[in-house]
């Protein structure tokens, strides 16, 4: 599944890096406007990031993240190389991780 | 090898891994770097949501937090929201959306590697006051900024 887009970058002693996720993030209040159902909840709950296998930080996101989530953060330390990876999992425990080489 | 029986054993094989890995206390829950709080996701008021995400609700306003956010949201399904403190010892950081029916949006764990930035994008139901929480050295501080919503992002 190439659910993961991420972008990373060294610089000046510090890594940003950007990830763009493709998850419908339904927050479960949403009606489905043909048959005023509710539309269940299905969101992206933890995002995990690591450095080099080292845990850099955990988001925990509710469905008031929007739709094909969005995530920048920044750690110091990283080379050019190095690995990051991006772990995903969600409300029905389906999940997803990617890996990326800080540019 | 017989097809039903082949899957019958991948199956049974699966089933046993995990109920061996579960045994084994790996996947208990346990209050780790990011462990899902759901208290604090399914408070409805904005002092349950910084509460069940940091354990207080006493912050106090803080200059060296900097949010930034969009004055007017021109789509309240995706509002940019960005935090930085220069501060220093920062654990976690907390999006709150005041009016949104849950509005603890997102909580960040950060390592001590990681620097007190975060930037994503939340939904807002309607104007109301984005409040992001930081807490160093185990206090909390805040800033808060009121973004007007036009096309509210919730749906319905």
């Amino acid at each position: 599944m190439a659910s993961i887009k991420i972008r990373a970058k060294a610089k000046g002693g510090v890594t940003t890096v950007k990830t763009l996720m493709s998850h419908p993030m339904e927050s479960g209040l949403r009606k489905n406007s043909k048959t005023g159902e509710k539309i269940p909840e299905h969101h992206i709950t933890e995002v995990t990031a690591e450095h080099d296998g080292k845990v850099v930080m955990t988001a925990n996101w509710s469905g008031g993240i929007s739709k094909n989530p969005y995530l920048s953060f920044k750690f110091k330390g990283g080379a050019s190389g190095d690995k990051i990876k991006i772990s995903w999992v969600d409300n029905k425990g389906e999940s997803d991780s990617q890996e990326a080489a800080i540019k | 090898m017989n097809l039903l029986r082949r899957k019958f054993l991948k199956t049974a094989t699966y089933v046993s891994a995990t109920a061996t890995v579960i045994g084994s206390g790996v996947l208990l829950p346990q209050r780790v770097l990011g462990a899902y709080n759901a208290e604090a996701f399914a408070a409805k008021d904005v002092s349950g949501a910084i509460t069940g995400s940091m354990g207080s609700d006493q912050h106090t306003a803080s200059d060296a937090i900097k949010l930034k956010a969009p004055d007017i949201a021109e789509n309240g399904a995706v509002v940019p929201v960005t935090v930085s403190s220069s501060m220093s010892n920062v654990d976690s950081i907390s999006i709150v959306a005041a009016a949104n029916q849950s509005p603890l949006t997102s909580s960040y764990q950060l390592s001590p590697a990681s620097e007190a930035f975060v930037s994503t994008r939340i939904k807002m139901a309607k104007t109301s006051d984005v409040i992001a929480v930081v807490k160093a050295d185990g206090k909390l501080y805040s800033t808060t900024k009121q973004v007007k919503v036009t096309i509210g992002g919730c749906g319905g």
